[in-house]
C-alpha cells in the first residue's frame, strides 16, 4: 500500500476525469457533481496522510521510485548516470502545500457551480490542473517537477482563455509568454545541472553540489552556479510573482473565472514560493546566502508597490490582485531573512494567503453572480441587503490586513520579526506597507458594504451550499491565527535542516 | 566484376529496397494498362502493402551484422537500418494520408502516378541512407529529388502547384549542382568515391593547401545539402513549395525528405570530415574546427523559421516554417555532435518524434483544408465543438511541436538540449540559449492555432467527419507522441538494443 499511496494521490483526480469524460456534455448537473466528487478523493488521501503524520508515522515511508527514462547508452559505465526516475516523496513541508491544494481544489470545484458554459471541458481541465499541482509538490526530481509544472501551465492556459471575462484571451496570452519564459529558464537550470552532475534527483543534487565528494562529469564553476541560481530565482519570481514580473498575474486575476483565480491565487502562485524554498535552499544554499539581501529588498519593494497600487484601484478584482502581489512580497522577504522566524513567516504566509485569497475571490464570484459587476463605484450599501455577505467580506478583509487572531497576523508578524532581526532599516520602511494594507482593504470593503446605495434591486444573500467554502476557509484562517503550532510543527523540522545547511 | 562475384553478394541486405522497387513497377504497369474508368484509389493500399512488406523484411534484417555489398557502395549498417525503419513508418502513414484525400482536392486525376512516384521517392531516400559511396549517394538523392519535383506539381491545373514544382526544380537543381561541385573536390583530393577509402585518405591529410581545398568542399556540400534540408538562409523555396504541393506531398517533403537529408549530411560529416584533421598539426578534427559554421546555420535557421512562422495566416506555410525551425533544432544536434554521450540516438529520437507529430498535424490539416477549400487559420475555428477527438489529437501534436513535457517532442528537444549543454563551449551555450528563446516564440504561433480550435466559434455547428483511414493515422500518431513522451525508453531501449551506439556507422572502414 505504501508503494502506491503517493501515485494514487497524484493521479486520483483522473478518476473524476474519466467519469466526466464518459458523461454526455449536456448533463450540466451531473458533470458539476462529478467535478466536485473528483476532488474529494485527493482530499481524503491527503487528510489521511496528515493523520498519519499526527500519529508519528514517518512520511518518508511513502516514498516511491520507479525506473523511468535513461538518456544515452551508458548502462555499461554507470547505471545511474543520466537516468531520470519516476520518484515521489513527501515531507512536512510538501504536505502543507498538498493540503492547501486539495482543500482549495475542493472548494474551487464548489465555486465552479457558477460556470455557465462547457462544463465538461472545464472540469476535465480543472482536474488535470489538480493532477499537475499535486505532482509539483511531490516530485522528487527536477525533471518530474518540471513535467507537472507544465501540466499546470497548459491546463491553466485553457482555463483562463476559455472561461472568464471580456479580455480573457489576452490574459491567457500574457500568462503564456511570461510563464513560458519562466519555465524555459527553469528548464535551462535543470538541463545544465543534469548534464553536469548526471542526475536530477533533488537529494542527490544537494549532496553532490554541497558536499561535493563525487567526481562530476563536468565541473561546475562558481560563476556558473551563481548564474544558475539567479536564473532559477527569476523563473520562480515570475511564478510568485514579485515586482517587475507581476503584470501577467494582475491580468489573470482580473480576467479569469473566479474559481480559477481561487486556485491560481491560492495554490499556483505558491509554486514559486515552494520552488524558491525547496530548490533554492536545497541546491544553492551558498548562493542564496549571498543573494539574501537582494531578496529582502525586492520583497519589500513588491510589498509596498502592490499595496500602493491596490489603494488606487476601482475594481475589486484588481484590489485583491495587487494585494496578492503585495502579500507575495512578504513571502519573498520572509524567505530572504534566512532565519527561523522569517522562514516560518514565509510558509505561514503561503498558507494564510492561500486561504484568504481563495475566500476573497470566492466572495467575488458570489458578488459577480448577483450584481454582474465588481466596480467599486457601482456598488455600495450592500450591508442593508446582504448582511451576511457584507459581514463575511469585512471579516475576510480584516484577515487580509492581518488582524490578530487570524492567520494573516501570525504570518506577517513572523516575517517582520525575521526582517527586523536582519535588516532593521528595511523593516522600518516595510512597516509602512502594513498601514497601506489596512487602508486599501478597509477602503474597498467599506465602500461596498456601507457607502452610498447606487442601485434599486435587492439581491439575495449568501445561501445553501455557498456557506461551505466560507465556513471551511474561516476555520482554517482562525485555526492558524489562534493555534499556529499545528502548522508550524509540520515544517519546523525541514526549516531546521535548511538552516543547518546554510550554517545559520 | 564478373558474374560469380555479383551472385556472391548478400542481396538479402537490399530486400526492403527490392520490395519497394517491385511494388513501384507493378503499380506503374497497372496504371499504364488499366482502363481509364478504373478507380485508382485502391492502389494506395497496394502501395501500403508493399511498404509493410518492406518493413517486415527490414525487421528480419535487424539482427544482421553490418553488411556491405556492390563493392562497398551499398551498406546496411546500424544507422541505415534505424533510419530506414523511420522512413518506412513515415511513408506508410503518408500513403494512408494520400489515400484518404477528399474528392475535390485536385489530386484525383493523377493518383495512379502519385503512388508509384511516391514509392520511387521513398526508394531514393532509402538508398541514400545506405550509400557507402558518393555515386550511390547522389543517385539516391536525385531519385528522391526528381520524384519530389513531379509530386510537387501533381495538381496540374493548379497555378500554385505549378509554381511550386517550377521553383522546386530550379532550386533543387542549383543545390544538386553545388553539392556535386563540392563532391568533385572531395574526389579530387582523395582519388576515390568510396566513403570508406576517402575516410582513410582524409585521415592522413595535414597539408595546409589540401586543408584549404577540403574547407571549400565542406562549404559547398554543406550549402548544397542546406538547400535540400531547407535550412536558413537557403530555405526560401520551402514555404512556396509546401503551399503549392498537394498536402500528402507536403507531409512527405517535410518528414521523409528531411530525414533522408539529415541522414546524408550526417553520413558525410561523420565519415569524411570527422576523420580529417582540422589544422596542420592534427590536434583537432576538421569537423570540430569548422563546427561553428554548422552552428551559425543552426542558429539562423531556428531564428528565421520561428520568427517568420509568427506572421503566417496560411497554416500550410506556418507548418512549413515550423518545419524549418525543427530543422534548426536538429542542426543543433549536428553542430554539437562532438559533445560525447548523446550522439546519434538524439537525432534518431528526434526524427521519430518529429515524424509522428508532424504527419499527425498534416493529417488533421489536410482534411480540414479540403473540407473548407481554404488553408487559413480560420479552418481550425471551433474544431473542439465540431470534432472533439480531432481537436484533442491536434492539441497533442501542437503541444509536442512546441516541446511541452509529456510529449515526444519535449523529450527530443530536451535530448538535443542536453547534448548542446554538454559541449560547454560558448558556442554551445549560445546555441542552447537560441533553442530556448525560439521555443518561447514558437509557443505563440502553435498556441494561436489552439486558440482557434478551442476559443473561437465555428462558422457552422455541423460535425466534421474524418474518414476511418485518417482516424487510424491520427490514432497512431497520437499514441506514439504520447507514449514516447511519457515513456521514451520504449524507443530508446529498442534503439540501444538493436543498434548499440551506432559504432559501425561512425567508424566506417
Amino acid at each position: 500500500m505504501n508503494d502506491y499511496l503517493l501515485p494514487l494521490l497524484v493521479f486520483s483526480p483522473v478518476i473524476g476525469m474519466i467519469m466526466i469524460w464518459l458523461m454526455p456534455k449536456t448533463e450540466e448537473k451531473t458533470l458539476k457533481q462529478f467535478g466536485w466528487i473528483g476532488t474529494l478523493m485527493p482530499l481524503l488521501i491527503s487528510l489521511f496522510l496528515y493523520q498519519q503524520w499526527l500519529t508519528d508515522v514517518s512520511l518518508s515511508s511513502y516514498q516511491i521510485k520507479w525506473n523511468w527514462i535513461q538518456f544515452g547508452n551508458l548502462a555499461m559505465y554507470d547505471d545511474t548516470l543520466y537516468t531520470v526516475d519516476f520518484e515521489l516523496s513527501l515531507d512536512g513541508f510538501s504536505l502543507v502545500f498538498i493540503l492547501l491544494t486539495t482543500v482549495l481544489s475542493m472548494l474551487a470545484a464548489l465555486a465552479s457551480f457558477y460556470i455557465k458554459t462547457e462544463w465538461k471541458g472545464y472540469f476535465l481541465l480543472f482536474l488535470l490542473l489538480e493532477v499537475g499541482m499535486l505532482g509539483v509538490f511531490m516530485a522528487d526530481n527536477l525533471l518530474l517537477f518540471f513535467l507537472f509544472f507544465e501540466v499546470t501551465f497548459v491546463s491553466l492556459f485553457f482555463l483562463i482563455g476559455r472561461w472568464g471575462y471580456l479580455n480573457k484571451e489576452k490574459a491567457a496570452y500574457h500568462f503564456l509568454v511570461y510563464n513560458g519564459i519562466g519555465s524555459v529558464l527553469l528548464l535551462f537550470v535543470i538541463a545544465t545541472l543534469f548534464v553536469r552532475v548526471g542526475t536530477t534527483n533533488i537529494d542527490a543534487l544537494t549532496h553532490i553540489l554541497n558536499v561535493g565528494d563525487v567526481a562530476l562529469l563536468a565541473p561546475i564553476s562558481p560563476f556558473l552556479t551563481d548564474v544558475l541560481c539567479i536564473l532559477l530565482f527569476i523563473a520562480f519570481a515570475i511564478k510568485l510573482p514579485v515586482f517587475p514580473f507581476h503584470s501577467w498575474m494582475v491580468r489573470v486575476h482580473r480576467e479569469a473565472a473566479p474559481p480559477v483565480v481561487m486556485l491560481h491565487a491560492g495554490v499556483l502562485l505558491k509554486i514559486g514560493a515552494y520552488g524558491m524554498i525547496r530548490f533554492g535552499l536545497g541546491i544553492f544554499p551558498e548562493q542564496v546566502e549571498k543573494l539574501a539581501l537582494l531578496f529582502m529588498i525586492v520583497g519589500v519593494i513588491s510589498f509596498l508597490y502592490g499595496a500602493f497600487l491596490a489603494l488606487v484601484q476601482t475594481d475589486l478584482k484588481l484590489v485583491w490582485a495587487y494585494s496578492s502581489v503585495s502579500h507575495m512580497g512578504i513571502v519573498l522577504f520572509g524567505f530572504g531573512t534566512l532565519n527561523d522566524a522569517g522562514l516560518q513567516g514565509a510558509v505561514f504566509q503561503v498558507v494564510s494567503h492561500g486561504a484568504i485569497a481563495a475566500l476573497l475571490f470566492f466572495l467575488i464570484a458570489l458578488l459577480y453572480e448577483r450584481t454582474g459587476t465588481t466596480e467599486l463605484n457601482e456598488l455600495g450599501g450592500l450591508a442593508a441587503h446582504m448582511p451576511i455577505f457584507s459581514g463575511v467580506l469585512l471579516t475576510a478583509g480584516l484577515a487580509a490586513l492581518g488582524l490578530p487572531g487570524m492567520s494573516g497576523f501570525i504570518s506577517e508578524f513572523m516575517a517582520f520579526l525575521g526582517l527586523f532581526k536582519e535588516q532593521m532599516l528595511l523593516a522600518i520602511v516595510a512597516v509602512i506597507g502594513l498601514i497601506l494594507t489596512a487602508a486599501y482593504t478597509l477602503r474597498a470593503v467599506l465602500k461596498i458594504t456601507f457607502g452610498k446605495k447606487t442601485y434599486s434591486v435587492t439581491w439575495w444573500d449568501v445561501q445553501g451550499i455557498e456557506y461551505v467554502p466560507i465556513i471551511i476557509l474561516f476555520t482554517v484562517i482562525v485555526a492558524i491565527g489562534v493555534y499556529p503550532m499545528w502548522l508550524g510543527q509540520l515544517v519546523q523540522e525541514d526549516i531546521t535542516t535548511w538552516l543547518l545547511r546554510i550554517g545559520g | 566484376m564478373d558474374m560469380k562475384n555479383v551472385l556472391s553478394y548478400e542481396w538479402g541486405a537490399m530486400m526492403p529496397e527490392f520490395i519497394i522497387l517491385g511494388t513501384a513497377i507493378l503499380l506503374s504497369l497497372f496504371d499504364l494498362f488499366a482502363p481509364r474508368r478504373f478507380n485508382r484509389r485502391p492502389l494506395a493500399w497496394f502501395a501500403l502493402i508493399g511498404i509493410a512488406l518492406a518493413f517486415v523484411s527490414l525487421i528480419s534484417l535487424l539482427p544482421l551484422a553490418e553488411t556491405s555489398i556492390l563493392a562497398d557502395t551499398f551498406r546496411l549498417d546500424s544507422f541505415a537500418k534505424a533510419s530506414k525503419l523511420l522512413l518506412l513508418i513515415g511513408a506508410g502513414l503518408v500513403i494512408v494520408l494520400a489515400a484518404s484525400h477528399s474528392a475535390n482536392d485536385g489530386l484525383r486525376d493523377y493518383q495512379g502516378e502519385f503512388y508509384y512516384l511516391f514509392l520511387a521517392a521513398l526508394l531514393g531516400a532509402m538508398m541514400m541512407t545506405s550509400s557507402g559511396d558518393l555515386i550511390t549517394l547522389v543517385v539516391g538523392l536525385e531519385l528522391l529529388s526528381i520524384s519530389s519535383y513531379i509530386l510537387a506539381g501533381m495538381k496540374k491545373k493548379n497555378l500554385k502547384s505549378n509554381e511550386a514544382a517550377l521553383k522546386y526544380i530550379v532550386m533543387g537543381g542549383i543545390s544538386t549542382a553545388i553539392t556535386l561541385f563540392g563532391m568533385s573536390y572531395l574526389y579530387g583530393l582523395t582519388g576515390s568515391t568510396n566513403l570508406g577509402e576517402m575516410s582513410e585518405t582524409m585521415a592522413r591529410v595535414s597539408d595546409s593547401q589540401v586543408l584549404y581545398l577540403l574547407g571549400l568542399a565542406f562549404f559547398m556540400v554543406l550549402v548544397g545539402l542546406s538547400f535540400k534540408l531547407a535550412t536558413a538562409p537557403f530555405h526560401m523555396w520551402a514555404p512556396d513549395v509546401y503551399e503549392g504541393a498537394p498536402t500528402p506531398v507536403t507531409a512527405f517533403l517535410s518528414v521523409i525528405s528531411k530525414i533522408a537529408g539529415f541522414v546524408i549530411l550526417l553520413r558525410l560529416l561523420l565519415s569524411l570530415f570527422l576523420t580529417a584533421s582540422g589544422d596542420t598539426l592534427g590536434t583537432v578534427t576538421f569537423l570540430e574546427q569548422n563546427r561553428v559554421f554548422i552552428a551559425v546555420l543552426a542558429g539562423a535557421t531556428m531564428i528565421i523559421g520561428n520568427v517568420l512562422a509568427l506572421r503566417q495566416q496560411n497554416v500550410k506555410r506556418l507548418l512549413a516554417y515550423s518545419g524549418i525551425a525543427h530543422a534548426g533544432y536538429l542542426l543543433v544536434a549536428v553542430a554539437t555532435l562532438g559533445g560525447g554521450y548523446f550522439l546519434l540516438d538524439t537525432v534518431w529520437f528526434y526524427f521519430l518524434a518529429y515524424l509522428l507529430m508532424n504527419i499527425g498535424a498534416f493529417a488533421v490539416f489536410q482534411w480540414l483544408a479540403d473540407a473548407n477549400s481554404s488553408e487559413q487559420r480560420l479552418i481550425f475555428a471551433g474544431l473542439a465543438k465540431r470534432s472533439p477527438a480531432a481537436a484533442v489529437a491536434m492539441t497533442i501534436f501542437l503541444l509536442s511541436l512546441a516541446g511541452i513535457p509529456g510529449t515526444a517532442g519535449f523529450i527530443g528537444k530536451f535530448h538535443i538540449f542536453l547534448g548542446a549543454l554538454l559541449g560547454s563551449t560558448t558556442t554551445d551555450y549560445i546555441l542552447a540559449s537560441i533553442l530556448l528563446a525560439t521555443t518561447i516564440l514558437s509557443y505563440v504561433y502553435y498556441f494561436s492555432l489552439l486558440v482557434q480550435i478551442f476559443f473561437r466559434p465555428a462558422s457552422t455547428k455541423e460535425a466534421v467527419r474524418f474518414p476511418v483511414s485518417l482516424m487510424i493515422v491520427l490514432l497512431v500518431c497520437v499514441v506514439g507522441t504520447m507514449i514516447f513522451g511519457l515513456a521514451p525508453n520504449m524507443a530508446l531501449d529498442f534503439l540501444h538494443q538493436h543498434f548499440g551506439d551506432f559504432t559501425d556507422f561512425i567508424s566506417m572502414e
